[in-house]
């Protein structure tokens, strides 16, 4: 299959490949612990732990868009500014 | 007795999965790709890393499109919910002009919306259009192809005549759902026509509300095609919203690289709002 209309690149495809990972492990988590652990954290209603991946993955990408628009184009620091981010929420949400 | 869980199930929705591969994620795929490439065509591409972000981050043309469309969404509210709640309150609530009003309303949601932009845009004109027309002859300044301030109200009048209707049917749910044991109740405690609106059918719509709140303001944040027809964004740049900026530089100028990485803050901007939405909309459900 020839896929060079999508324009791949390394890194574009290391983004996804992560992105398919984080699924996968979810989906694993779901079949080890099934129904998403859900509970009422800060923000005053229930989450599963899907939710929580999704707020996490959409709060990143603000987090790098912020971080370009203000910083600048060295995007490591945002990255681990993400992962903490990340963290909190999956603690805390 | 404890529920049984049973994630085979899940294998049910592959095939939903596939078609959304398909026709969603493999575009987007190919758009996260662009936007981090420049090309000059005959798909040749060469590394661009974050630039094309930091140019639309930093671009003027960017947020004057985004202030223009909050602009643009704030001022349809602000004028379709008023007015939506007004024509609910005082639509018939029994006898034959209820099926006459209801149909009445739904009209213009069934129009498609280019058609909704050609019936504005020769309305508006002064030369054939009734509006144009009859403000020019009542001695208005009014044209709206070169003055910024006529292109706006048009645009914002075309909404207004699309759309109220929306506001006004999910209105008139929420009040025909209220019993008329209310009504008695705060007849016999004689209650005013302000303190029925504010106490009892104000709380009795603030779900269907949100709904409409949220519903409009998505659909104008992503609005395209009537202002499109209309006036083409213009005059200048006057109504020129994010998705008609996008199209100008995705297929105007053919700069796949900026588009793309415009596309893609639209498309977190759009996610965000429809991650609140849903939110919102469940957690009421929930409550009730």
């Amino acid at each position: 299959m020839n896929l060079t209309w999508m324009a791949w690149t390394l890194p574009t495809a290391m983004f996804f490949i992560t992105i398919l990972v984080l699924l996968c492990g979810m989906a694993f988590w779901e079949f080890v612990s099934p129904g998403g652990n859900p509970r009422v954290g800060v923000l005053r209603f229930e989450t599963t732990r899907g939710d929580r991946l999704f707020v996490s993955l959409l709060g990143s990408a603000f987090i790098h868009l912020a971080w370009l628009g203000l910083v600048g184009p060295n995007l490591w620091w945002a990255l681990a500014l993400s992962v903490v981010y990340a963290i909190g929420v999956f603690r805390y949400v | 007795m404890e529920k049984t869980w049973n994630n085979k199930a899940w294998f049910m929705v592959l095939p939903v999965l596939l078609l959304v591969a398909f026709s969603a994620v493999i575009p987007l795929m190919t758009v996260v790709n662009y936007s981090v490439q420049d090309t000059f065509g005959n798909n040749v591409f060469f590394w661009n890393g974050s630039d094309w972000f930091t140019e639309i981050l930093e671009s003027e043309r960017f947020w004057l499109s985004m202030v223009r469309n909050l602009i643009f969404s704030f001022t349809i509210l602000a004028i379709e919910v008023p007015l939506g709640i007004f024509i609910a309150l005082n639509m018939p609530k029994k006898g034959w002009g209820v099926p006459v009003c209801l149909v009445l309303m739904a009209l213009p949601l069934l129009i498609p919306w280019n058609v909704v932009g050609t019936i504005w845009q020769v309305f508006g004109r002064i030369d054939i259009g009734l509006l144009g027309y009859t403000l020019s002859a009542l001695g208005f300044d009014y044209n709206y192809v070169n003055d910024p301030t006529d292109a706006w109200a048009t645009v914002i009048l075309m909404d207004v005549w699309h759309w109220t209707s929306l506001v006004v049917l999910l209105c008139y749910a929420g009040l025909v759902s209220i019993p008329d044991a209310y009504y008695q109740a705060a007849k016999i405690d004689g209650a005013s026509r302000w303190a029925i609106f504010r106490y009892i059918q104000l709380p009795k719509m603030n779900r269907v509300l949100l709904i409409a709140v949220l519903l409009r303001f998505m659909d104008s944040f992503m609005i395209y095609t009537e202002p499109f027809v209309v006036t083409g964004g213009g005059p200048g740049n006057s109504t020129t919203f994010l998705s008609i900026d996008l199209v100008k530089i995705a297929i105007g100028q053919f700069d796949l690289g900026p588009a793309a990485a415009m596309s893609i803050i639209y498309f977190l901007i759009i996610l965000l709002l429809s991650w609140v939405f849903y939110t919102v909309m469940t957690n009421f459900d929930a409550e009730r």
